[in-house]
């Protein structure tokens, strides 16, 4: 037990001074590695609860496939960080009022566990995870696809939009680039584009 | 002399052992490991030597034996260097990420029955996991390096990697629909019985090619190692690296190869499980590491055969052919799952 928490300490640690370091870090590679680091912290975190499926999901996504297209853009940007530093007391105010937001509706969700318990869980008014025997993906799978089943394909059609604009913003149809065609060129045949010619000796063609 | 082992030695040791039992289990695997990583290498040299009418690697030792670690000392002894224009924290940071997450995702890796590090009931995720993070490694040394041709093997090697790991999930998702569970010993015990039972062999036949490219992809392995292509990137994000992060890398990648033949023979091959029962005399052990040795073989095969695709190439054959088949798959075995209830 001291150990576990032991590991809490630690992870939770780390996980909080690389968000400062996120937003201290001059340089913004730098920036992204912190915010790696700290998802892999919040990783532990995860470990620790004993949900060790959203653990594995938050590195798969969030490190494995978010951060690494962050860096990618943000390694290929040639950033000017003192103009950076100019608009960081224009924007504060915004930022804080933003925060500000996110820790209200923490504190509401958090408060609203402590006050109501009973809210949640298998026989409360909203269905929540049955405790027992089966593993957390399992108890994941089973709420999602049953009780929350029409919030998570809503979710994936958000996705879905964000996918399709992306693709709308950035695809232009160029003119004069050579594509490839592999069907084009599988179905090519020796017989089409090949002529054995037999010149007689002596000649030319 | 056997009296003073068995009264003052022995307690002693059984006293201790919960306490070391974790790292001599953690030396026991990575040894092994390392000692295969050095002699893939002598076998990458000596089957490409053959298939090419030469000899590979004869002079160091007997039948030339003793060259991989002719390599490494030479490696070891040359002086490591740090471009001035480079961030020295990056990138020297970045191969020990490469050699560190090859060495640990073996940790959930069933060798036998039982013999598994961490038996936890997520294992194949945490293999995607971390071999999604196996980019870090390269993208990081790429742009620690500060030389335009690291960067650019840096950007290919995102790019491919995350192209990659998508079909490479699906695949994954198609054989846990048949298993029904996470645990990669699980996934072994299902295919128990004979090779008739093994996935490669069944309705997740095409799964298992498109797998085993992925992993080719993932690794950065010919054909498919534009990272590291040196006719045009002379040798991609590690151009800068000498010395020990050199071979850092070095070990890294060919670790990864290893970790990722096995888990193709687990997902596919059956893991320990002797191809017909009547085999079952010999230990799983053995039929695991023949059956990687087997995967292996076809990653040197492949890298002796065949010429390097070009990046939009590699790109169409990621997203335009592995992608829709895959998830083409997905749905047909979620269907076969659901009608059938197998």
């Amino acid at each position: 037990m001291i150990l576990q928490t032991l590991a809490f300490y630690l992870f939770a640690c780390i996980a909080v001074a690389s968000g400062v370091m996120v937003i201290a870090a001059r340089n913004p590679v730098h920036s992204v590695l912190f915010l790696i680091l700290a998802f892999f912290n919040s990783a532990g975190l995860f470990v620790l609860m004993g949900a060790e499926f959203l653990a594995m999901l938050l590195v798969v996504v969030y490190v494995g496939a978010v951060a690494v297209l962050f860096l990618f853009v943000v390694m290929m940007l040639d950033i000017d960080f003192i103009r950076l530093r100019e608009g960081f007391m224009r924007y504060l105010p915004v930022g804080a009022m933003i925060g500000l937001v996110l820790l209200a509706e923490l504190a509401v969700v958090i408060g609203g566990y402590f006050m109501a318990p009973e809210f949640g869980g298998p026989d409360g008014a909203m269905p929540g995870p049955t405790v027992g025997a089966i593993t957390n993906t399992e108890a994941i799978g089973r709420l999602i696809y049953t009780d929350y089943v029409y919030i998570f394909q809503a979710a994936g059609l958000v996705l879905l939009v964000a996918m399709v604009g992306a693709i709308v913003l950035t695809a232009r149809r160029r003119t004069g680039v050579k594509r490839q065609r592999a069907a084009d060129q599988n179905a090519r045949r020796p017989e089409d584009s090949v002529e054995i010619v037999k010149i007689p000796t002596g000649s030319g063609v | 002399m056997a009296e003073i082992f068995t009264d003052t030695l022995w307690p002693w040791v059984l006293f201790i052992w919960p306490w070391i039992k974790i790292p001599v289990l953690i030396i026991v695997i990575i040894v092994p490991v390392l000692l295969s990583v050095a002699y893939l290498t002598y076998w990458e040299r000596k089957i490409i030597g053959w298939m090419q009418y030469r000899k590979g690697p004869n002079v160091v030792g007997w039948l030339g034996l003793m060259q991989p670690f002719a390599d490494g000392l030479k490696l070891f002894l040359k002086e490591t260097i740090i471009p001035s224009g480079a961030n020295p924290i990056i990138f020297l940071l970045s191969p020990m990420i490469t050699f560190v997450l090859a060495l640990i995702a073996w940790a959930v890796i069933p060798f036998d029955e039982g013999w598994v590090l961490a038996d936890i009931n997520v294992g194949i995720l945490y293999l995607f996991a971390i071999s999604s993070l196996g980019v870090y490694g390269v993208v990081m040394a790429g742009w620690a390096s500060n030389s335009k041709y690291a960067f650019l093997g840096a950007l290919r090697s995102a790019a491919q990697m995350v192209s990659y790991e998508v079909s490479m999930g699906f695949v994954i998702v198609t054989v846990l629909f048949l298993v029904g569970s996470l645990n990669l010993s699980d996934i072994v015990r299902a295919q128990s019985g004979g090779f008739w039972n093994w996935h490669m062999f069944g309705i997740l036949a095409p799964m298992g090619v498109v797998f085993f490219v992925s992993t080719l992809a993932e690794t950065n392995r010919s054909p498919f190692d534009l990272p590291e292509a040196e006719a045009e990137l002379v040798a991609g994000y590690f151009v800068e690296y000498s010395s020990f992060p050199f071979a850092m890398f070095f070990l890294g990648e060919y670790a990864n190869m290893i970790l990722m033949a096995g888990m193709t023979s687990i997902l596919f091959l059956g893991g320990w499980q002797a191809p017909i029962p009547a085999l079952d005399v010999i230990p799983g052990i053995i039929w695991f590491g023949l059956k990687v040795a087997f995967v292996l073989f076809f990653f040197l095969w492949v890298r002796a055969t065949f010429p390097r695709y070009r990046y939009d190439q590699l790109m169409r054959l990621g997203w335009k052919v592995f992608l829709p088949l895959s998830l083409a798959w997905v749905v047909l075995v979620a269907g076969i799952v659901e009608f059938t209830g197998a």
